[in-house]
């Protein structure tokens, strides 16, 4: 028994895959408990699908595909902020117009040089297969804004809370915005590898809603939020081994599953606490 | 009850980069010790002028200082602290009373934002002082209107600056609050420092304030409330935009006295004048006010 629950750590790769998804999740949680509060969930679908022709036009290069992510979501983010500023259409409505532009554009790349890349493995992820090079690339993002939420995590929540505040006591608030930004296009590219463009923005997202059902303090919020984003993603990874599945897809479930199981018993905001409230009135009443 | 110079704003005028001219020549140098009212229609360029005052817009011409320094470097020495609308924040931010009072510490900490035992005293006298230390661990979505305003407060209290710019302070407060944080701005601008309150609260204005600044694009009036906030002034500041109720003698009394009665409004506590030419009693209106509120 205790043999076939360690099979998976005698293979190098699913080490490999269990530790950058664990690193990966943790860093898109602790992203996730800020893009939460401000409705910009959006935004973390919309970067994911638009750096994918920058992935796609890296690998016909050869170049690292992090630079080609990169480039096309600042292209994407620019455009954004244009489009909006030059006509009255709703944040929404741009979102969703870019995002699906420069998807489009990505699949018709793939569709002229269908040999460069495997399309699928941008889309769906594939961590069982990350190359060596990916992995540095991974690796090197995740730490890096790891160490800058956690040093810096109070400013941002300054920042998040009330900007003009924020200005007040002379924090830089727009180099925090960009750099917040940067971070969450940087976190996207290497989640792309763990669970693919199209299941992003769960690990932007959910971490970060099931602890806000949980706690009113955001010191407590985040850390709930990065030992969950990091749990299941690593334990998402451990068990695709067994039962041969797409390990994006697990720990998506995995989180949603969890996070359906908060709403119901989470202390003060459940729903079981208020059927309780409810029962325990009617029972004085009646 | 003029104190020291803090801020000294000269020619000052702002021009947004869509063209929109929102300040033109304004001139004015405020005192510490004093609450000035800032009183216009909205577009008047109010809380333009609160953000030339932070540093937020740059000026088109002419310059603020904040005892002598510009609005950027008084803002890293603490010396500004805002209290903003209370419409402008999430309230269901997952932060407890006392960590957004923190927040007005900041400036004071470290890289990390570590709090150190000062920051903490502060945080603890703000909030005794705006009485809400009660409350000091509940979630601030659970707050009423008035709390949430104190809080604010607390926050800028715990900042630590000698100047405080409150923008709308009232909207959505009750009258007990209102007069409470009255009380409160007076202690305040007894120990030295400068309040100024943006309101279209017209008749608070003579009970709380010391000095008013009528603005419409550039200052149409500025000076104690007294001599400043006159009809006449206001009707130039306001042109056709105030509710305008003139009861004259004869709808008042049967005899032969001439004095009428004056209420002006744009949508809140109405200013009430009256006197032969609906203005000359506003200054025995004030005393009595103030009366009420130390």
């Amino acid at each position: 028994m205790i043999d076939l629950l360690l099979q998976p750590f005698s293979y190098d790769y699913m080490v490999k895959a269990i530790l950058i998804s664990a690193l990966v999740g943790g860093v898109c949680a602790f992203l996730s408990a800020f893009l939460i509060l401000k409705g910009w969930s959006l935004m973390g679908d919309a970067l994911a699908h638009a750096i994918v022709p920058g992935v796609v036009l890296a690998y016909i290069l050869a170049l690292p595909y992090a630079v080609g992510a990169f480039f096309a979501g600042l292209l994407a983010a620019g455009s954004m902020a244009a489009v909006k500023h030059k006509t009255a259409l709703r944040e929404d409505t741009v979102i969703g117009l870019i995002f699906t532009t420069f998807f489009a554009l990505g699949l018709l790349l793939v569709s002229i040089n269908p040999t460069a890349v495997n399309i699928q493995a941008v889309i769906l992820g594939n961590i069982l297969a990350i190359s060596q090079s990916d992995m540095v690339q991974v690796t090197i993002i995740s730490v890096i804004c790891f160490a800058v939420l956690a040093l810096k995590w109070r400013d941002f929540m300054a920042v998040f809370f009330d900007e003009s505040h924020a200005r007040s006591i002379g924090l830089p608030v727009t180099a925090l915005r960009i750099a917040f930004f940067t971070m969450l296009s940087a976190a996207t590219v290497a989640a792309l590898q763990t669970v693919g463009a199209c299941l992003v923005i769960a690990m932007v997202v959910t971490p970060g809603a099931t602890a806000y059902l949980l706690t009113d303090r955001f010191e407590r919020l985040i850390i709930m939020a990065c030992i969950w984003g990091a749990a299941s993603s690593a334990i998402g990874a451990y068990a695709s081994y067994y039962l041969d599945a797409n390990p994006g897809g697990l720990i998506v479930c995995l989180q949603t599953a969890v996070f359906l199981i908060t709403i119901i018993v989470a202390p003060k905001y459940g729903m079981a606490r208020g059927w309780f409230v409810r029962r325990a009135v009617r029972g004085i009443n009646g | 009850m003029t104190g020291q110079d803090v801020i000294k704003i000269t020619d000052l005028s702002v021009t947004y980069s869509n063209g929109h001219c929102a300040l033109d020549g304004v001139n004015i140098t405020l005192h510490t010790g004093t609450i000035c009212g800032l009183v216009g229609v909205n577009g008047a360029g109010k809380s333009t002028l609160f953000k030339s005052i932070m540093g937020f817009v740059k000026p088109s011409q002419g310059s603020v200082k904040i005892h002598g320094d510009i609005a950027q470097k008084a803002l890293k020495k603490n010396r500004v602290a805002y209290v903003p609308q209370t419409e402008e924040v999430d309230w269901n931010f997952p932060v407890l009373v006392k960590d957004v009072v923190m927040m007005g510490r900041y400036g004071h900490m470290g890289f990390m934002r570590i709090a150190s035992k000062a920051d903490h005293v502060a945080v603890e006298n703000a909030l005794e002082r705006v009485g809400m230390r009660a409350y000091e661990n509940r979630q601030i979505g659970e707050l009423s209107g008035g709390q949430k305003k104190r809080v604010f407060v607390a926050r800028a209290l715990a900042q630590g600056g000698d100047i405080i710019l409150l923008d709308e302070p009232f909207t959505g407060v009750d009258i007990k609050t209102e007069d409470s944080l009255i009380a409160l701005f007076h202690d305040l601008a007894n120990e030295g420092r400068l309040i100024l309150v943006s309101t279209h609260n017209l008749g608070s204005v003579p009970h709380f304030c010391d000095e008013v600044i009528l603005i419409n694009k550039t200052v149409q009036a500025y000076g104690p409330v007294e001599t400043t906030f006159t009809q006449e002034n206001l009707a130039k500041t306001f042109g056709g935009m105030l509710r305008h109720h003139r009861l004259i003698g004869d709808d008042l009394h049967d005899d032969e006295d001439p004095r009428g009665l004056t209420v002006l409004t744009d949508d809140e506590r109405p200013l009430v004048l009256y006197g032969e030419e609906g203005g000359e009693q506003i200054r025995k209106l004030n005393k009595k006010g103030r009366k009420r509120t130390t």
